[in-house]
């Protein structure tokens, strides 16, 4: 029961990030209809500054703070040069041209830092740990994430709910001529959520860096997993994205750490060891299948609610 | 027409750049090595360590002139055997050395082995071209892949190790890794435990580790993978509870990102920078200084490839059109190995001494492998019986 509670606090975990990470994404794909596979790099960008300002400032909390400037002015420079441009265009257009970003970004990365995996420590004040069940020392840090992330999800809730920028993107997601006719800078408040969103993966990757590692290409198997979270909780919803992202990181996690041994009992231990990985690395996707069927527009469309 | 124009120009081009050097016989050896994304530091390794050794050689294996063209696979089967069908073809060399991956060399090993040329692997030793698909052209200077963990089971057997927790990446690779491991362990299965490759959170598998009440735990963690969970499994304060058997998983690709974290497991390997040997501790020194960075058995094994090169060159009289010499003298393997002796098996993989591998923090800081105690004495594969030769 305890190693169940354990799962279920990695679950959460893993849940909160990918929730961080959907949170822009699903914002950008809702509110502008922008399918950005370049959301990845973010996350990575973020990782990577904040590892680049660690080693000049030693200091953690510091490096993170200019990271997130820094991903900031990121996320908008790409916005005025690139992407502003693409939002009429084609969906398939904007997939080329952000998947030329992937590559882009993923290369420079590796020129500058180079291809070998890279160590960002966590800050002294949340590097200790403690015994959580017998014989399992469980990171403070880890548990900071997740409170940081709950943080950051009941913010932007009361962003997006209860100021009039939140008001307006809400509007801007269901009715853009209307908003835009209303006298409304449309364009700038697409700029303001891309830069957020942009900043937001960045953090993701900043404080995910610490419990993982560096790598190019980082991002990018997450954003598949992202992207399954945001469809799942309906694009452009914020709280569907937050519940859907805990839904998907709880099944993911717990579904590696049982779904061998629950084969187990059904099938021989060699076929259960063939089939486990395969069927818990399928669980997210099949849950996907499954609510679309039901639930085509997934669990919490934006229609009026964001 | 365009190939006849082409080669024209190519042997003017080749006339004009050796006119001044009627003399020398020359050589041209190309490389097909890994060298994008995270893996592309094991490919780096083994591409400085081969090019140390023909510039400490002097620009000359066995006395002929060598020419290196380095070809990066990107690890995409499709990619490596355009690239060393582009060596073959386009730059005409006379011996190929790659891959670091298995996977690479299934793709790369027929053309080479159809255009009769010599195929040295410095890293990749699957299983595949170990038995019956031997060839005389093929040579192995590093291991067959099963080695390693075939080690750490003996190891793990003949120390009392009763109850072991295995955990691989789910691919052809993990799968036989424990395999290999469970050629001489006896003792019991605590449990069986596959993750995706390149899996990042390995919270999941640390927390069924914790409360498996295994002694050790056995793993298959290469690049990123390692670094990543072997931090995590420090920081669950795992690492002075159990044994930590491993390899490809802590090695100097991988330990400047681990450091202290790695320290107090244990790997296994044929070699390791520390290895008392007087021309192995210069081939050390030497590739630092040069370099900047620890060489691990990657380096090793690829330096030790172009010493081979070198000692079968020299064995023909710099006349690589002696491919019958050739093959001879690369079997006989006179070459002075940073391993001590080196000897062929009947496959033509290396028939050697297998370590298990501590790590430890030098003086200088950095972090490297070293011989902790040989398990396995002049241990050839199990597949070497299969092949007739």
């Amino acid at each position: 029961m305890s190693l169940f509670l354990v799962q279920s606090l990695n679950g959460l975990q893993f849940g909160i990030l990918l929730f961080l990470i959907a949170a822009g994404l699903t914002l950008v794909f809702g509110v502008m209809g922008f399918i950005n596979l370049a959301h990845g790099v973010q996350y990575m960008i973020g990782a990577y500054l904040t590892f680049m300002f660690f080693q000049w400032t030693a200091n953690f909390f510091v490096a993170l703070l200019l990271g997130l400037i820094v991903a900031l002015a990121i996320g908008l420079a790409c916005e005025i040069l690139i992407f502003r441009h693409l939002y009429a265009r084609d969906h398939l257009d904007q997939v080329l041209a952000t998947f030329g970003i992937i590559l882009f970004v993923n290369e420079a990365v590796k020129v500058i830092w180079g291809p070998s995996s890279l160590i960002l420590p966590p800050p002294d004040i949340l590097s200790w740990s403690f015994e959580i069940i017998d014989g399992l020392q469980y990171p403070v840090y880890r548990l900071a994430v997740i409170a940081v992330g709950i943080a950051v999800a009941i913010g932007l809730y009361l962003a997006v709910f209860k100021t009039r920028v939140g008001m307006l993107i809400r509007a801007g997601a269901t009715h853009p001529e209307m908003v835009s006719a209303l006298g409304v800078d449309i364009k700038r408040l697409f700029m303001i959520v891309f830069g957020f969103g942009a900043m937001l993966a960045g953090f993701a990757g900043a404080i995910a860096a610490p419990m993982f590692s560096l790598e190019p290409n980082m991002g990018d198997d997450l954003l598949i997993t992202v992207f399954v979270v945001i469809i799942i909780g309906g694009i452009g919803s914020i709280r569907g994205a937050f519940i859907a992202a805990v839904l998907v990181g709880f099944l993911d996690t717990l579904g590696r750490a049982v779904a061998t041994d629950l084969l187990k009992l059904v099938f021989d231990p060699s076929a259960a060891n063939q089939i486990g990985p395969a069927l818990s690395s399928m669980l997210i996707y099949i849950l996907m299948a499954a609510i679309l069927f039901f639930k085509p527009e997934g669990l919490f469309p934006a229609r009026g609610a964001a | 027409m365009r190939k006849i124009f082409g080669n024209t120009l190519a042997v003017l081009a080749l006339s004009l750049a050796t006119a001044p050097l009627v003399q020398a016989a020359d050589l041209k050896v190309g490389l097909v090595l890994t060298l994008s994304g995270p893996p592309g530091a094991l490919g780096k390794q083994a591409q400085d360590g081969f090019n140390l050794a023909v510039e400490t050689l002097g620009g000359s294996l066995g006395g002929a002139n060598t020419t290196v063209v380095v070809a990066d696979d990107e690890l995409k089967p499709d990619v490596a055997l355009t690239r060393v069908k582009s060596l073959l073809e386009r730059d005409e060399v006379d011996i190929v050395v790659g891959t670091i991956f298995s996977n690479m060399l299934a793709a790369i090993y027929k053309p080479v082995i159809k255009a009769d040329k010599i195929l040295i692997s410095p890293n990749a030793g699957p299983s595949t071209f170990a038995g019956k698909k031997c060839h005389p052209n093929f040579f192995v200077t590093s291991y067959q892949n099963n080695q390693n963990f075939e080690a750490l089971g003996k190891y793990a057997q003949d120390n009392g190790i009763k109850r072991v927790f295995m955990l691989a990446p789910n691919y052809q690779a993990g799968r036989d890794s424990m395999n290999g491991f469970k050629k001489h362990f006896q003792g019991e299965i605590a449990d069986e435990v596959f993750t995706p490759l390149g899996h990042k959170d390995f919270s999941a598998q640390i927390a069924q580790i914790a409360t498996s009440k295994a002694d050790a735990v056995f793993t298959f963690m290469p690049g990123g993978m390692g670094v990543r969970f072997v931090k995590q499994f420090d920081a669950a304060g795992l690492s002075d509870k159990m044994t930590f058997l491993s390899a490809f998983t802590v090695d100097e690709t991988t330990l400047p990102a681990q450091k202290d974290a790695a320290v107090g497991l244990f790997g296994a390997g044929t070699w390791a920078p520390d290895f008392d040997l007087d021309r192995s501790k210069a081939f050390v020194a030497n590739f630092e200084a040069k370099y900047g960075y620890v060489p691990g058995s990657y380096a090793m094994q690829a330096y030790d490839a172009a010493l081979l090169i070198d000692s079968a060159v020299s064995a023909v009289g710099g006349d690589v059109s002696d491919k019958a010499g050739l093959k001879a003298a690369l079997k006989a393997a006179k070459f002075d190995s940073m391993r001590g002796t080196f000897k062929f098996n009947n496959n033509q993989y290396p028939i050697q001494d297998f370590y298990l591998l501590n790590i430890a923090k030098r003086a200088d800081g950095k972090y490297q492998t070293e011989i902790a105690e040989k398990v396995l004495e002049n241990s050839g594969d199990s597949f070497a019986a299969e092949c007739k030769m």
